[in-house]
């Protein structure tokens, strides 16, 4: 028994998985902060909506679908001179958060635009014909109705990051998916393998866990 | 007072104008229950939201009172609709809010009131329209008839002067119908504010609108008082709503007569003549016999009537009509 886990060093273990919850909290936030904007914009700008822009609308939904068509390893490496403007570096857990938020910021904001689709037209209306500003609407009705659907959303995306999180290693980005590949993989060294793989499951795990619990919490249909 | 004045709208369905409303002049009084009634695809439903902007004229202006509404800016534009409550077929409740969060919305939404403020108006209304036991909970625990009081009281908030009704009972069921529409006509005697109505049900008409336009492929195909307009209706249209409520078949009810011998008329009687004992006292004087082959009593609003298809045999039947026209009742040749 002691065989089958002589390669594993604890501590490097430790510090991947650290590494690797803090890409995850780190992109998620931003990609949570920059996504939502977006995915409303997208949502309002959209045919037949409040602010029906088809020239923003296009634009916007172009570059999101050019962001979100290019494979992700290739968008860590065209990112390295953008990452390293922004943090100063290419390498560890600060090079690796841009790229990830580049990443899944368009596929989170697709995301909120599909939930707030599903927010009955009617609620717009009501709250239209009682005097509400644009803003009000948007901030005191489809949010709150969408918030389900967001929180949804916000936990494929953050599932998403984890898996994203793992390929970061192509630019040194640490993590256990980086000592996945490098060690278990790269090395034939099954048992880290089968090691941060498992800890991988329990973290997706554990996010969709949270996740549905949010989402039953606010959901009062 | 709400008035349209030459209102034309078309939408643009893939490249093309799609009139929905074309050339409407209409004018509704403070205070009154005014009735639209028109089959789905007549505009109905574009004509009342033209009410609070919530579509535009493609022509034509809306008054509220002396102002053209379509000249607001977007500031004095939202405070105008402040003034206008409306309510919904699906009833539209922001499902994340409790009842009492519902009703409240719209307060906060306009501002300048305090908490306190708002607690003590959403309380006065939930009691308003008895659902002050439901206040915590949240629209999806809610029957049908409770969700449109909850409408009601939302959209009464702001103490407007105009109440608009897109279908509101179209989704309800019949019990549930007469108990809003009592509460609907209770509102409008006691606030005395004016309710514009859309509806495809003439019941809902007759239950409690005053007056009635009824749309025809975006043109007014009739209007007047509810008691006029369908018990002499002049235009096939209203006349197929009519037989629509009373569930006869204009064709099947002259197959029905054809074995039946003498002169067949419609007698119709408003107001007290509905309870005099008019026919038997006619037909004793002028030796007519008479055999009833259809008819109802009923109320429109506040005004009973009564309308019976009749059969004349014998006697001297054209002074028995004549009688019968003197004491006030309106009669119809079916068949002569």
């Amino acid at each position: 028994m002691n065989g089958f886990f002589s390669n594993i060093d604890w501590a490097d273990i430790g510090q991947a998985g650290l590494d690797t919850l803090l890409m995850l909290g780190g992109s998620l936030l931003f990609t949570l902060l920059l996504g939502l904007p977006i995915g409303v914009l997208l949502f309002l700008t959209s045919k037949r909506q409040l602010l029906a822009q088809p020239l923003v609308y296009g634009l916007l939904s172009f570059v999101v679908n050019i962001l979100r068509s290019v494979p992700f390893v290739i968008l860590l490496i065209v990112m390295i001179p953008l990452t390293v403007f922004v943090t100063g570096t290419s390498l560890g857990v600060a090079g690796a958060i841009p790229p990830l938020v580049v990443g899944a910021t368009p596929f989170f904001a697709r995301l909120v635009e599909t939930a707030l689709r599903e927010v009955d037209r009617g609620i717009i209306e009501a709250t239209q014909a009682m005097g509400a500003t644009t803003t009000q609407i948007v901030l005191r009705a489809l949010l709150p109705e969408a918030l389900p659907g967001i929180l949804a959303g916000g936990t494929v995306t953050a599932i998403t990051l984890v898996s994203y999180a793992a390929m970061s290693g192509v630019i040194g980005g640490g993590g256990l998916g980086d000592l996945a590949i490098r060690f278990g993989y790269q090395r034939f060294q099954t048992d880290v393998m089968v090691v941060t793989v498992l800890l991988l499951l329990i973290l997706v795990q554990l996010l969709q866990m949270l996740g549905d619990r949010l989402v039953i919490h606010f959901s009062r249909r | 007072m709400i008035q349209f004045k030459n209102i034309y709208k078309s939408y643009r369905v893939a490249g093309t104008d799609v009139p929905a409303l074309q050339g409407i002049d209409l004018r509704i009084e403070a205070g009154e229950i005014f009735g639209i009634i028109g089959h789905s695809g007549a505009g109905k439903s574009t004509l009342v939201r033209l009410i609070n902007l919530l579509e535009r004229p493609s022509a034509g202006q809306v008054l509220i009172g002396n102002t053209d509404i379509t000249a607001l800016d977007a500031a004095a534009l939202r405070a105008q609709r402040q003034r206008i409550g409306m309510i919904f077929q699906h009833f539209n409740l922001l499902s994340a809010k409790t009842v009492a969060q519902n009703v409240a919305f719209p307060l906060s939404l306009a501002g300048g009131k305090s908490k306190a403020e708002i607690k003590q108006r959403v309380a006065a209304l939930l009691a308003r329209v008895g659902l002050t036991e439901h206040a915590d909970k949240y629209p999806a625990q809610l029957s049908g008839g409770q969700k449109q009081r909850v409408g009601i009281a939302r959209a009464l908030a702001t103490e407007p002067q105009i109440l608009l009704c897109d279908e509101a009972t179209s989704a309800l069921d019949p019990q549930t119908t007469q108990s809003v529409l009592k509460l609907l006509a209770d509102i409008n005697r006691e606030l005395g504010l004016t309710i514009v109505l859309i509806t495809h049900e003439m019941d809902v008409v007759r239950r409690i609108a005053d007056r009635v336009a009824v749309l025809d492929a975006g043109t007014v195909a009739e209007i007047g008082p509810v008691a006029e307009v369908f018990l002499h209706p002049q235009h096939p249209i209203t006349r197929r709503f009519v037989l629509e409520a009373e569930n006869v078949d204009e064709g099947e009810l002259v197959d029905d007569y054809a074995h039946v011998p003498g002169r067949i008329v419609r007698l119709t009687f408003t107001g007290d003549a509905t309870y005099e004992p008019l026919l038997g006292a006619v037909a004793r004087d002028t030796g007519v016999d008479f055999s009833i082959l259809a008819g109802r009593i009923d109320r429109i609003k506040d005004t009973p009537y009564g309308q019976l298809t009749v059969a004349f045999t014998g006697g001297d039947i054209p002074a028995a009509l004549q009688q019968l026209a003197g004491r006030g009742l309106a009669i119809e040749e079916v068949r002569a």
